[in-house]
């Protein structure tokens, strides 16, 4: 029996090890096996059931091999990816696995299929690029954009498919079984740019931006003319050259709109539904996330379905549903969303390459016509060069920004033929086209000419025209501030010349959208909060407030440990009760706060809490969100292993005890920082006349007077402003209530050994200028800056808060005359 | 005319005058009937040259957040000549047409001199409407000034947050400008040099126009 076991788990390592192409060749003699050791053993506690798993694991074999492709062209070939494209690169790999599988099998058992390619494979690249569309950008160049998709696509195919006719009636090409439709139906395939191969060779080349939408566009766009022409000149082809008139040729035009715009308008269609379905995912955030993906798929699927242009059906639903399902879902769905969305993209572009390759190894194919191939391949190049000149020429007379010369090359050169192309070609019917081998390997050639050799030539090329790059920009609050004024000013101006031009019309667009769409697709919330400039801000005070702990943790651990002395014991008494009665309270804030950080964000008034020291709580919100950030960074470690399973709740550091850890941490060290006020040659009253935005506060403070908590709170808030808004926030929701004595609170707060170190004076002298965004008035009162210096000497925390003392004292005369009081 | 792309204001008013050499008799009837409508208008208006009362009756701009700076562009001197102060009650046709003149288009075939010359030209009408005082600098009030009233009309923004932004944007003004800056250092505000500097991505020479020229006159002159 053992040796049974062992002879099938060493037959398992061994057909592991030896991927697929073997195991085709293996499966007879495997299933032979099979039945002959059943009839000998009765009972098998080990069964080897290849047939049950043979086509999912084909597929996943194959998706990991194509994963390790791209690994290992990323990783291993730094040197040869700066030349190569990623793409030409996986095409190669493709011929080398190709090669291994024609090897053992003799003959090419995988290929890509239409099917595999057109159902499986595209949907989620057209679903990535649309989603991340710059919209700004697409809909201001969409004429532009539809011109050359439309205009463009056609002069191509024609000119493509009547120069081959013409030179194979002139005898180029020897004696083939095609007439004048089949070329023309071979142009109409070879025609389209293909979007896969843009996007592959495009991103890493960085040109400028409405170049790269020009292309991009153009070659999603081109799919609704392609698609259409490849149905009408195979239906052409099917009725036969006689039987076609002017009704027919009227038809093929009417069929193109309605492929073009049915299928652009289904997509709008899925997209709203989209939109609504969002935003009603309050309670069910975590499947909130997949919608997107079934809805772009079900469009892709409905749209091919009527026959109508799968791909413009799934790239307007991914390019109008984005604003609205991101500002409905919850942060984390959206970053779901990318990445899941740049994963499944990735990963099948990656296998279409890879499998662009693998087919190229094949016998059955290849049907070799030098002057066919040879002239399909320079008449797609010259007749791409000649539209797209002749047609910018046109656009240029209309366009505002007229499109430059060398722009202009590198987009007939961008001309990049795909896989969309080979798919197509794949499709055609052999009985009726004779030649299809010879389209296939044609298809197939000027495929891997343009992405391998015009890939790799792409980039010197735009290096030595010096075309305009892209200028990658980090987010930036001025430019995005500039951005708005500037969209007004040119409203305005528009306005004043009484012209309706362009910026009239977006701004209409806008009212009427803001009025109306938003209403119907948004969660009232998010509508709120869905200021783009507040989006930003939000944005960057989170990267600051993230910043500033990673800061923290790289200048070293000590300033995050504090010893056992700093704790001040005396003061642990004389609070306890007051403490035990915050804790309720405390505890349900934090809870709340834990389900979703974002939630609370997005149901929360958006109003950012620059004015920290503002009485109204919800201000403070988005700074709260931030210092969530960075609890949860600073647990990280423990939460761990408190993973509760829930397949509906997604939520870490849920624990009670670890929040009543922070609780009992930010209180010590507000107990710390209470001390210090009191031992320090200038109490915590003189503080408050610190800085004349805290007035407001203080009256309050005054009012309660004898209340020892707020005098902490302002001390900590001059102190450090971030701390201070935490503090604030803890403070008003328990100074108010009381609540039940909590006696477990007490021994935990003996075991602490660390205090976060947002609350530690050790922040006062940190290099790092603790969420400077949310500072008030940072570059105008020196005691700011002091954060920007470089004053870390000492970590110890019992000398820092001491420290911090004393620049407080210092700080002081200098700041009087700032202050009104 | 409608597809000339005049490198300067004094190129601009060229060719203008050029297309007014060539404008139809069927325009010109076109106008006169027009004439007793427009000449009730200019009644209304005492003759006066334009002022900034007429701006405001502009129907479309009563919406927008930032009129006032925008108004306000077309009386500034600043914009007329090159060391111009203050601002002015009233302006004529000419005026009008510089301020226009910022707005137009880039030509097809510029050197780099002359699109930075273009950028820089913009970015100075730019950089004007924001510093109100003439001081040289944006300081920190009149750009929140600007965020404020820009902000003014997106609804849920409170004052509180525009003020957050301004800060927010000054600040990184000041990191991206001064770079690190000494404890005791203190930012009076945004030179044109840095405003320069902070909008160098922002390709302002392809984005701030205005298609003029090819515009409807039926709708003018209906």
């Amino acid at each position: 029996m053992s040796t049974s076991v062992g002879f099938y788990l060493w037959r398992t390592v061994f057909i592991l090890c030896l991927v697929n192409p073997l195991m085709q060749g293996l499966n007879g003699e495997e299933s032979h096996h099979h039945h002959k050791e059943t009839n000998i053993t009765g009972l098998q506690i080990v069964k080897f059931q290849w047939h049950h798993v043979e086509a999912p694991y084909l597929v996943i074999l194959w998706v990991l091999v194509a994963g390790v492709a791209k690994l290992s062209v990323i990783e291993l070939n730094h040197h040869v990816t700066s030349v190569i494209p990623e793409s030409g690169m996986l095409i190669i790999i493709g011929f080398i696995l190709g090669g291994i599988v024609w090897a053992a099998d003799m003959q090419q058992t995988f290929k890509l299929t239409p099917t595999n390619f057109f159902y499986y494979l595209l949907p989620q690249i057209i679903l990535d690029a649309s989603y991340f569309m710059p919209n700004k950008l697409f809909f201001r160049n969409l004429g532009s954009i539809l011109i050359y998709a439309i205009v463009g696509t056609c002069w191509n195919a024609a000119a493509v498919g009547l120069s081959l006719w013409g030179c194979y009636e002139a005898g180029a090409m020897g004696h083939m079984d095609i007439g004048l439709l089949q070329f023309l139906l071979f142009g109409s395939l070879i025609s389209a740019v293909d979007p896969v191969a843009v996007i592959a060779v495009f991103e890493e080349v960085h040109v400028n931006e409405v170049l790269f939408i020009l292309v991009f566009g153009e070659s999603l766009l081109n799919d609704g003319v392609t698609v259409v022409l490849y149905n009408v000149f195979e239906a052409f082809v099917t009725l036969g050259g006689p039987r076609i008139n002017a009704t027919e040729i009227f038809n093929g035009i009417v069929s193109f709109f309605v492929v073009a715009f049915g299928g652009s308008f289904l997509g709008i269609l899925f997209a709203v539904l989209l939109c609504l379905l969002t935003r009603r995912t309050k309670n069910i955030q975590i499947i909130e996330a997949g919608f997107i993906f079934v809805v772009g798929y079900l469009s892709y699927l409905t749209a091919e379905m009527f026959s109508l242009s799968a791909i413009l059906s799934i790239t307007f639903c991914g390019v109008c549903c984005q604003k609205y399902i991101n500002a409905n879902m919850v942060e984390k769905s959206v970053t779901t969303v990318r990445h899941a969305m740049k994963l499944l993209a990735n990963g099948s572009e990656t296998i279409i390459f890879v499998f662009l390759g693998i087919t190229a190894i094949d016998k059955a194919i290849w049907v070799w016509n030098t002057g066919f191939i040879i002239l399909t391949l320079i008449f797609v190049f010259i007749y791409r060069i000649i539209g797209v000149f002749f047609l910018t020429w046109i656009l240029n007379k209309f366009r505002l920004v007229p499109i430059e010369v060398i722009d202009q090359v590198v987009m007939s050169y961008g001309g990049l033929r795909g896989a969309v192309a080979y798919g197509l070609a794949a499709m055609l019917d052999e009985d009726r086209i004779k030649e299809k081998n010879v389209m296939i390997s044609t298809t197939l050639i000027v495929v891997y000419f343009t992405v391998i050799l015009q890939g790799i030539s792409m980039k010197p090329l735009v290096q030595w025209l010096k075309v305009k790059r892209a200028a990658h920009s980090d987010l930036k609050l001025v430019e995005k501030l500039n951005n708005r004024a500037f969209d007004h000013i040119l409203a305005a101006v528009e306005d004043i010349c009484g012209r309706i031009g362009d910026n009239w019309w977006t701004r209409g667009w806008n009212r009427f959208e803001e009025k109306y769409i938003s209403w119907l697709l948004m969660k009232p919330k998010a509508r709120k909060n869905r200021d783009y400039l507040f989006s930003i801000f939000h944005k960057l005070n989170l990267e600051d407030a993230i910043n500033y702990v990673s800061e923290g943790e790289r200048q070293g651990s000590l300033a995050f440990v504090r010893s056992e002395q700093a704790a001040n014991i005396d003061f642990k008494k004389q609070f306890d009760s007051e403490f035990a009665d915050m804790m309720p309270d405390m505890n349900y804030e934090m809870g709340i706060e834990n389900i979703s950080v974002t939630s609370i964000v997005k149901d929360s008034i958006p109003s950012v809490c620059l004015d920290i020291h503002g009485q109204d709580r919800k201000k403070s919100v988005d700074d709260f969100n931030a210092h969530h950030l960075l609890q949860q960074h600073l647990y990280r470690s423990r939460k761990h292993h408190r993973h509760k399973y829930s397949r509906s709740h997604f939520s870490i550091n849920q624990s009670e005890d670890e929040m009543q850890e922070i609780f009992q941490r930010t209180m010590r060290s507000r107990l710390e920082s209470f001390k210090s006020a009191k031992m320090s040659v200038n109490p915590a009253k003189k503080i408050k006349h610190y800085r004349k935005e805290q007035t407001h506060m203080m009256a309050n403070g005054h009012a309660k007077s004898a209340d020892y908590l707020y005098e902490v709170e302002v001390d900590f808030a001059v102190r450090s402003e971030t701390s201070a808004t935490k503090e604030h926030f803890t403070l008003d929701t328990y100074t108010v209530r009381a609540g039940i004595e909590n006696p477990a609170f007490m021994p935990d707060m003996d075991t602490t050994t660390q205090s976060p170190p947002w609350l530690t004076e050790t922040e006062m002298d940190t290099v790092v200028a603790p969420s400077q965004r949310a500072q008030r008035r940072l570059p105008w009162t020196p005691n700011r800056l002091r954060r920007l210096a470089p004053m870390r000497i000492s970590n110890s925390s019992t000398d820092s808060f001491l420290m911090a003392d004393v620049f407080i004292t210092e700080e002081e005369p200098a700041q009087k005359d700032q202050t009104k009081m | 005319m409608r597809y000339a792309r005049p490198n300067n204001a004094e190129e601009l008013k060229a060719t203008i005058r050029a297309t007014w050499a060539l404008i139809t008799p069927e325009q010109c009837h076109r106008l006169i009937d027009s004439m007793p409508r427009r000449i009730a208008a200019v009644i209304q208006a005492k003759g006066a040259p334009t002022k900034r009362d007429d701006f405001n009756k502009v129907q479309d701009l009563k919406d927008n957040p930032i009129r006032s700076q925008i108004v306000e562009a077309f009386f500034d001197r600043r914009n007329f000549q090159k060391d111009g102060v203050g601002s002015m009650e009233e302006i004529g046709f000419e005026e009008f047409l510089t301020v226009m003149s910022y707005f137009r288009a880039p030509a097809l075939h510029t050197t780099e001199e002359q699109r930075e010359e273009i950028r820089r030209a913009k970015l100075r009408f730019l950089f004007n409407m924001h510093d109100t005082d003439n001081d040289g600098t944006i300081t920190l009030e009149e750009y929140r000034h600007v965020v404020e009233e820009l902000l003014s009309r997106s609804g849920s923004l409170g004052k509180e947050t525009a003020k957050g932004i301004a800060d927010a944007a000054m600040l990184e003004v000041a990191s991206i400008s001064v770079g690190h800056m000494a404890p005791d250092e203190f930012y009076e505000g945004i030179t044109f040099e840095d405003f320069l500097k902070i909008l160098k991505e922002l390709e302002i020479e392809t984005r701030m126009n205005i298609r003029f020229l090819n515009m409807d006159t039926t709708v003018l002159c209906k």
